[in-house]
Order: structure tokens, then C-alpha cells, then sequence
């Protein structure tokens, strides 16, 4: 196991956590990001709207810092100094899968981090539940891709 | 300083911090995530650490906020109030599951990763969009 990789999981998952407290803490909101910014795009809440474009360049600028930093930061697998990794795959499959990801946030009211992060730390039992049934569907994926398709993505 | 610059500066914080824990943790790379999940292969562990650190992050921090009683800048704490498991949430989760599956992009990364800008990149955040305005069609 790659104990460097891991702790690195570790200290990033504290940060993601702050991030989720100090929201909480100084507006109130759960840190979904499928729930902030797919809202800011879709709905342009009058009045709401800033923080959440705010929240957006800071999501942005975070892996920037890190980058102008030099990238040692970074945990890219197998690329020392890199911070963002390249996508799995060509413009087709990511069509596809953009689609899902935001139908499935939009109609789940939430992802990895608003039912992952936020829900689990609240016990909310619809988060658990729909963090269970998207690991279980995303493993099944890329079971199927990988190993009964074969060559995989 | 007025409310909305506060409630403007404490969004960036929130969102730089986040974008800060992504880039370290390495969630800003798809395979990072789907060496995660990927449990028959050479599993990769860094996610469930990710997660897992997250989580006590924010069931310790909730709790002391939640004790102050109202947020530092806004009224009160806004808490989803629904309890119920139905189709749309369930069936959403499968769909978003997925999606993840297929690309190793949850939202979050996905769009920490804009300054990696690649076309296969832009055209999951352009499909993803237009899932959240699909989303929201349906459900209206």
C-alpha cells in the first residue's frame, strides 16, 4: 500500500471536512457541491447567488494553489508534482457520463459530498442510503468495464 | 463590510478549502477514484481515507457548530427536512452511481479540475449541466 497516498487522503478528507464545518458554521448551507452549483447554474437564486459563485472559483482556485505551488502537494497516481489527473476517457464516454452524473445529482438531491460527506456526518438516513446505492452502482460500472467488457476504459 | 461581501468571502473560503483538500487527496484524478472502485483490481485505498476523514471532520464540527446554535453570518442553519427513501432519490443515486463509475468524476472533482482543462473534461461539465437542467425539468 502506498502509506504516502493515503495520508494524503487523509489530511485532504480534513480539509474537505473544515470546509464543510466552516459553511455550516458561517452561512448555514450544506457543502454539496451538485446542490450549490447546479442550483447557481439552474436557478440564479436572487440574493443567493453570490456565495455560491464565490464557493465556485475558490473550488477552483484550491488545485491552482497547489499547482503554483510547484505541485508536490499533488497525488496524482504514478506522477509525481502533477495535481490534476488526465480523464479516463475520450469526449463520447464522458458525454455519457457527465449526463448521468447530473441527472442522477439532480434527481438525488446530492452527491459525494452533500449525502458522502455532509449527510453522513448528520446521520441522515436518505444520504446513507443514497451513498450506498451509488458506491454499489459505481463499483458494479466499473466491474463491468473493466473486467466483463474487458480492456475498460 | 455589508452581508453579502461576508456571505461572499466565507462562500470562497468554504470553496478554497474544499478545492484545497481535493488537489491534496488526490481526488482531482479519475484514477485515483476509480482505482477505488474498482474492488476486483489493484484496489487503490485513498478514497475511503478521503471519506472517512471527511466524515469525523464533519460529525465532530457539525456538533459544535450546531451547539452555538444559529451561523456566524445568516439567520439559521438550513437542514434538508425530508426522512422519506423514494424512487427519485434512490433511482437518482443509481444514475449519478453510474456515471461515476464511467468516469471517475463526481461533481466536486470535476470542476476543481477546470484548470486541467481538457476537451474530454469540458464535454462531462457541459453534459452535466445539462443533466442538472434536465434534472430539474423532470422535477418541477
Amino acid at each position: 500500500m502506498d502509506w504516502i497516498a493515503s495520508l494524503q487522503g487523509l489530511i485532504g478528507g480534513v480539509l474537505i471536512g473544515l470546509s464543510a464545518v466552516w459553511l455550516m458554521g458561517a452561512l448555514g448551507r450544506i457543502a454539496g457541491i451538485s446542490g450549490i452549483i447546479g442550483n447557481l447554474i439552474t436557478l440564479r437564486p436572487k440574493g443567493d447567488s453570490a456565495w455560491r459563485l464565490a464557493f465556485l472559483v475558490g473550488l477552483v482556485s484550491g488545485p491552482l494553489v497547489i499547482m503554483a505551488m510547484g505541485g508536490g502537494l499533488g497525488n496524482v497516481v504514478d506522477a509525481p508534482g502533477a495535481v490534476i489527473g488526465a480523464p479516463a476517457g475520450g469526449v463520447p464516454l464522458m458525454l455519457i457520463a457527465g449526463l448521468l452524473v447530473g441527472l442522477g445529482t439532480g434527481l438525488g438531491s446530492g452527491c459525494t459530498s452533500g449525502h458522502g460527506v455532509c449527510g453522513l456526518a448528520r446521520l441522515s438516513t436518505r444520504s446513507m442510503a443514497a451513498t450506498g446505492v451509488f458506491l454499489i452502482t459505481a463499483i458494479v460500472t466499473v466491474y463491468v468495464t473493466r473486467h466483463m467488457i474487458g480492456g475498460g476504459v | 463590510m455589508n452581508s453579502t461581501t461576508v456571505k461572499t468571502a466565507a462562500g470562497y473560503i468554504a470553496g478554497l478549502l474544499f478545492g484545497l483538500g481535493l488537489a491534496i487527496s488526490g481526488m482531482t484524478d479519475p484514477a485515483r477514484v476509480l482505482g477505488f472502485l474498482d474492488v476486483a483490481g489493484a484496489w487503490d485505498p485513498t478514497l475511503m481515507f478521503v471519506l472517512g476523514s471527511a466524515v469525523g471532520t464533519t460529525f465532530v464540527g457539525y456538533r459544535l457548530v450546531f451547539a452555538r446554535g444559529e451561523p456566524l453570518f445568516s439567520g439559521n442553519f438550513q437542514l434538508p427536512t425530508k426522512q422519506s427513501l423514494d424512487g427519485k432519490l434512490l433511482g437518482g443515486a443509481a444514475l449519478f452511481g453510474i456515471g461515476w463509475g464511467l468516469s471517475g468524476y463526481c461533481p466536486g472533482p470535476a470542476i476543481a479540475s477546470i484548470g486541467g482543462l481538457s476537451l474530454p473534461l469540458i464535454a462531462l461539465l457541459v453534459a452535466m449541466v445539462a443533466g442538472w437542467f434536465i434534472a430539474r425539468k423532470i422535477s418541477s
